[in-house]
């Protein structure tokens, strides 16, 4: 029965895929003119050349490491959204570590990478324990963390580490010896792939195969059964976060020192919110999440390409995204016919159970 | 039967998804103007019947009449406007509005766009006065007390012109004094010809206030009478007694050494009452004490108090010596102490979890189980392999759903893993409410193996069969004291337990004292 | 110090609090609404930015601000509803519906605004229009009163009013009073007859309508263009001075006056070379801080009770 229900959450996420592409194919015929060209661009664009195909790659790094954030969090059934801000803070700090400090070779990125995850566990940690100790909702204090973050941020490299010679707002060119290398020739496909591997592999080991994963879902799933059984929950509950927010601002810190020469972000990027689509679409589950994060990376290089080939936007995604989080969530999206089928399981394996009368509740 | 019952409720029979029948063909009619007494044990499918009198529940059969005529109560919407009107036991009332407000919630007068409020305090004012129920119709909810608010449960539905008023269990929550006024408050209602369906287990209070008694047993009717013509113990006798007889075989009890002691323990429940009044008592090893009782006397906190989930308000616990009143609950069962909660789907179980991953609850931090990084899948999939064999769990696999799985199968996940640790103290909290007789039979069975093996149990149980059978030795709470202490149980009849259970009789404190041996 | 107070103490400044204010004032109480139902609304960013855009679109092709407003309230409605419809009929949790929501409204917008604007970035290209200013005769000759109060676009002083309109609704009403209700103790509620999930869609809906004004005003009052994102996080702000606000009609006015008031005074400040990005952090985190405050006296107050009815608890004598 397990495997049935599995089968049937499985079905339900390829229907929300396939209802949500289908809108998006009938609105790009629609609104083009060139509607071939779109379609063509759209779906088989990030496969046409290496290059499109390590954009794809590329792209899922950082959604990787927002994706494992968000699951460990709301595994833990805390809806911390500040990934995002620990994302973008964990990209600040990480770059005032490659500007200023003289480190060899290897362990530069290391440092810098971990100093950034710190950042970004204290930034999305502050929520958690405002909400254990005063109960201030973590949603929204955490959604006011973005910003500060994100202000704060933008204040640190502006007055500490502009670089007054570049003509835009941007920070100091990184040392060299704190860049992530590149791994695949002709693309831009860095280090940080491996490291997100690693960590996708960790992250499973430790939400399925260690006490303090077990705590988490436990905590996550009937918090009053976590505490009958003797765990401490508040403890859980900040620490999943703190992780999450490590896990976010290290990805910042990656994508920083693969992608960029100089600090220059002057927008959130945003991969904090694309981290609770993918971890939706990968339920949760560190096993699932590159799947989750090379889908929506495939969605949107093939909508880059479209965008620049034909003359549909890329922002086509976002109704693609739009649809396909709220059908895959809700649970009453195909509740009938998943009753029908439990309920035929139900009754066929029920035993019969007395006749003792016993009142229910009462 | 002569017809002149206001209220008939014919051949209602329901059957609940698990397989419970709670009403089997029952019978039940009421005249008009009387107060109507329905009584049975926790169980006995009053609830149930009354639940579906209010369109809260569905009978498979039956039909209800009001003054000959047949009338659907789909919902309690249509069963208001019937004239039948029910006090839940948790109030149905919102806190922060107003007396006035909740009396008027849902059929608001109206004057323009606004809420007439003047009229709604005057009509409270009105129904308050006539019916001798104060209130104060400003007052907001929140800062009332349980009896007044029980006044505004009342008003409501008689200010919804409701004839017919149905009190579930309405002096559980009140004081003595409060009780008094809700009586001559009820009478004065009888006197101005509204009837009343009073649910209850103080059979003092029966005889006190109602005109006729209906015993319900095991979702049965048992009988109707004149409440004149009949004595407490007389309906003790038909309310409480054993249809189906569980045989549990067991040898006498050898105890040995105190495991766990109770000193004067209070303890509070949710209204921040004292639910707990001071109980002391003793569990030696090798023995099952059996805590009887109605429900709603206090076991619940006390169980709450022992186990570490709630605040010990006052008094001292020990296990095996050891004071748990600053004890987090890891620690308490680290004393080797487990818990068989009373509600399993809230403490008992992660329903989306698997089997395996439910008995891991207690034990992920043994090193049997969990290095020192990951843990060990291998034992994990022993243990539960083992534990579905061992409990004769039904399911496809130890990796299936808890969710999935029946009640009674459910109750053996939480069992077999609470056993499995090789318990010094058991608190087995209502352990086979609500499930299959396969199930219940098996469970039973284990706790008397496990006292043999030399387990102090500690055992509340609502269910009498379940108390008689496997206690050694049996107390018995009553309204958050313990007011009898049997020795030897296997010397009580249910007869007279049923007489401590309703507060009918009550022990000489040294009587009672009976049941610490060591101070 | 001096210049700091020269800043808060003019007219202008007053007069620029109020502005401020407006858009979130619009959130806050759209946001209560449904909070009060017991739902938790946060797709208003989202909400707000559609019908910012709405407004400008409508009011170009109808050469009517007012029908600008009027579609863009028709939006909203609908936008809430959907929402409804997504938490209430297929049962996703409403916050996931709600950042769904709000991704789909950040992106959309900006497709559909270069579908037609031709732009992703501003809408400048299309002759929208804006909702009328007001001076208020007679207040409007009175010194400091008058320049601080008069002259603000009619949006403003709508959402002033709506706190009035908001107060009576919520607490003097019938369907209020089942708002209330349904939030408090839906047992209750549905023991009385009133529908729970329909009282909340209601509440969705009319969140989602209170909501397209603050979008309207973005785009037509408070500037005079729509532009990608323009919300700026006004409606996640809104959440935390509703918390603030203690879920009250009067009390989210207050602190959305102090979000206004922090805001302003980071316009303000920056033209005394305090850092920008370090004076825009402020509202933030006052509101953090506002928020915690608040629910950390609340902790407190139920302590104290608690500990009262532990002192009862002493066995009787």
């Amino acid at each position: 029965m397990k495997n049935r229900k599995l089968a049937f959450e499985s079905l339900r996420s390829v229907l929300a895929i396939a209802i949500s592409l289908a809108i998006a194919l009938v609105t790009i015929l629609l609104v083009s003119d060139m509607p071939g060209t779109a379609l063509k661009a759209f779906l088989f664009g990030p496969l046409d050349s290496m290059r499109h195909f390590g954009n794809v790659l590329e792209m899922m790094i950082p959604l990787i490491f927002t994706g494992l954030a968000v699951s460990i969090m709301f595994s833990a059934a805390q809806f911390n959204l500040g990934a995002e801000g620990a994302f973008f803070m964990g990209a600040v700090v990480s770059s005032f570590v490659a500007v200023q400090w003289t480190l060899p070779v290897v362990i530069h990125p290391i440092v810098s990478i971990l100093i950034g995850g710190l950042t970004g566990a204290v930034f999305c940690g502050i929520p958690a324990l405002l909400k254990v100790k005063w109960g201030a909702s973590e949603l929204v204090s955490s959604l006011m963390f973005n910003y500060i973050a994100f202000f704060f941020g933008l204040y640190l490299i502006n007055y500490f580490l502009r670089d007054p010679n570049a003509g835009a707002m941007v920070s100091f060119k990184l040392l060299a010896s704190a860049k992530l290398p590149y791994i695949i020739p002709k693309t831009r496909v860095h280090f940080g792939i491996i490291i997100a591997a690693l960590t996708i592999v960790v992250m499973y080991f430790f939400v399925y195969r260690t006490r303090w994963g077990y705590k988490t879902l436990l905590t996550g799933l009937n918090s009053q059964f976590a505490k009958y059984a003797g765990i401490k929950t508040a403890v859980v509950v900040i620490s999943a976060q703190v992780i999450g927010g490590f896990i976010a601002g290290a990805g910042g810190s990656i994508e920083l020192l693969g992608l960029y020469r100089r600090f220059s972000w002057q927008q959130l990027p945003g991969y904090g919110w694309s981290g609770v689509i993918v971890a939706i679409l990968a339920r949760r589950n560190p096993a699932y999440v590159p799947l989750a994060a090379f889908f929506l990376a495939y969605l949107r290089i093939g909508a880059d390409l479209m965008s620049r080939q034909s003359d549909v936007q890329n922002e086509i995604v976002a109704i693609i995204q739009g649809v396909m989080i709220v059908l895959i969530a809700a649970a009453g999206f195909l509740e009938k016919a998943q009753y029908r089928m439990v309920f035929r399981d139900a009754t066929r394996d029920l035993t019969n159970v007395g006749n003792t009368a016993r009142e229910v509740g009462g | 039967m002569p017809d002149d019952a206001m209220l008939r409720m014919e051949k209602i029979t329901k059957v609940y998804p698990n397989g419970i029948v709670a009403n089997n063909e029952v019978d039940f009619s009421i005249r008009k103007g009387e107060i109507h007494a329905l009584v049975g044990e926790n169980g006995a499918g009053k609830s149930t019947l009354m639940r579906i009198l209010f369109g809260l529940e569905e009978s498979q059969k039956g039909r209800i009449l009001l003054n000959g005529t047949e009338i659907k109560n789909e919902s309690p919407h249509i069963a208001i406007a019937n004239g039948i009107g029910m006090v839940h036991q948790h109030f149905m009332l919102v806190p922060s509005l107003t007396v006035a407000e909740n009396m008027i919630l849902g059929v608001e007068p109206k004057k323009g766009l606004r809420i007439d409020l003047q009229k709604a305090i005057k009509d409270t004012r009105a129904l308050a006065e006539k019916y001798n129920l104060a209130v104060d119709p400003l007052a907001k909810v929140q800062f009332l007390s349980v009896g007044i608010k029980q006044k505004v449960e009342i008003l409501k539905a008689l200010y919804r012109g409701a004839e017919i008023l149905i009190l579930d269990e309405p002096t559980a929550v009140l004081t003595p004094q409060e009780t008094k006024e809700l009586f001559s408050e009820l009478k004065l209602l009888k006197k101005q010809g509204n009837t009343i369906i009073f649910i209850s287990h103080k059979l003092h209070e029966v005889k006190e206030l109602c005109d006729r008694v209906t015993i319900m047993r095991n979702g049965r009717i048992k009988g109707t009478f004149n409440t004149a013509d009949v004595t407490p113990t007389d309906i003790s006798r038909l309310m409480v007694g054993r249809d189906v007889i569980l045989e549990v075989e067991k040898d006498a009890a050898k105890p040995k050494e105190i495991v766990l002691s109770v000193t004067n323990l209070v303890m509070a429940n949710d209204l921040g009452q004292r639910a707990v009044k001071g109980v002391s008592f003793q569990v030696r090893k090798g023995e099952i004490l059996g805590i009887a009782g109605v429900e709603g006397n206090g076991q619940r906190e006390l169980v709450k108090g022992v186990t570490g989930l709630e605040r010990i308000a006052h008094g001292e616990v020990t296990i095996l010596g050891e004071s748990i009143n600053r004890k987090a609950i890891k620690e308490i069962r680290n004393l080797g102490t487990c818990h068989i909660p009373e509600d399993r789907m809230t403490y008992g179980v992660a329903k989306e979890m698997t089997i395996e991953q439910n008995v891991l609850a207690d034990k992920y931090d043994s090193q049997d189980y969990t290095g020192r990084i990951l843990t060990k899948p291998r034992a994990i999939r022993d243990l539960s392999q083992k534990l579905v064999e061992e409990y004769q769990i039904k399911c496809s696999s130890p990796l299936q759903e808890v969710g999935m799985l029946s009640g009674g199968n459910i109750q053996k996940v939480v069992v077999a893993r609470e056993f499995s640790t090789n318990p010094q103290l058991i608190i087995a909290d209502q352990p086979t409410r609500g499930i299959d007789v396969g199930s219940t039979e098996f469970i039973r069975n284990r706790l008397v193996e496990l006292r043999d093996e030399d387990s102090a149990v500690m055992l509340v149980s609502a269910d009498l069969n379940e108390v008689l059978e496997l206690s050694d030795s049996l107390i018995v709470m009553y309204e958050g004291e313990i007011t009898a202490f049997f020795e030897d149980a296997s010397k009580v009849s249910e007869e007279e337990l049923g007489l401590y259970m309703l507060g009918i009789k009550h022990q000489t404190p040294e009587e009672i004292g009976g049941i610490v041996y060591e101070k | 110090m001096k210049d700091f107070l020269q800043i808060i103490f003019t007219t202008q400044f007053g007069y620029s609090v109020l502005r401020v204010t407006t858009p979130i004032l619009f959130a806050a109480l759209a946001a209560l609404v449904s909070d009060r139902a017991g739902v938790i609304n946060i797709a208003l960013e989202g909400i707000m930015l559609i019908t910012a855009l709405t407004g400008v679109l409508f009011s170009t092709w109808f050469h009517s601000a007012w029908l600008g407003l009027l579609m863009a309230v028709i939006m909203g409605t609908l936008t809430g509803m959907l929402l409804g419809y997504f938490h209430l009929k297929l049962k996703t949790n409403v916050i996931l519906a709600a950042v769904a929501l709000n991704l789909l409204a950040s992106g959309g917008t900006i497709f559909v605004l270069y579908l037609i604007a031709g732009d992703k970035g501003i809408s400048s290209s299309l002759a929208s229009l804006t909702l009328p200013k007001i001076t208020i005769p007679l207040l409007d000759k009175i010194p400091v009163l008058g320049p601080i109060l008069s002259g603000h676009n009619v949006l403003t002083y709508f959402a002033l009013l709506s706190v009035f309109l908001m107060h009576y609704f919520i607490y003097k009403t019938p369907m209020g009073m089942r708002i209330r209700a349904v939030g408090e103790n839906p047992e209750a509620a549905d023991s009385v007859g009133i529908g729970v999930k329909k009282t909340q869609f209601i509440a969705l809906a009319m969140s989602g309508m209170i909501a397209s004004f603050g979008g309207a005003y973005m785009s037509m009052g408070y500037v005079s263009w729509f532009s990608r994102d323009m919300t700026a996080g006004r409606g996640f702000i809104a959440l935390a001075a509703e918390a603030m606000g203690g879920a009250t009609p009067i009390g989210s006015f207050l602190a959305s006056l102090l979000f206004g008031f922090f805001d302003a005074l980071s316009n303000s400040l920056q033209l005394l070379r305090v850092p920008a990005e370090f004076v825009q952090m402020i509202p933030y985190v006052a509101t953090v801080v506002g928020l915690v405050l608040y629910t950390a006296a609340k902790r407190n107050q139920y302590q104290r009770m608690l500990i009262k009815i532990g002192r009862q608890l002493e066995p009787e004598k």
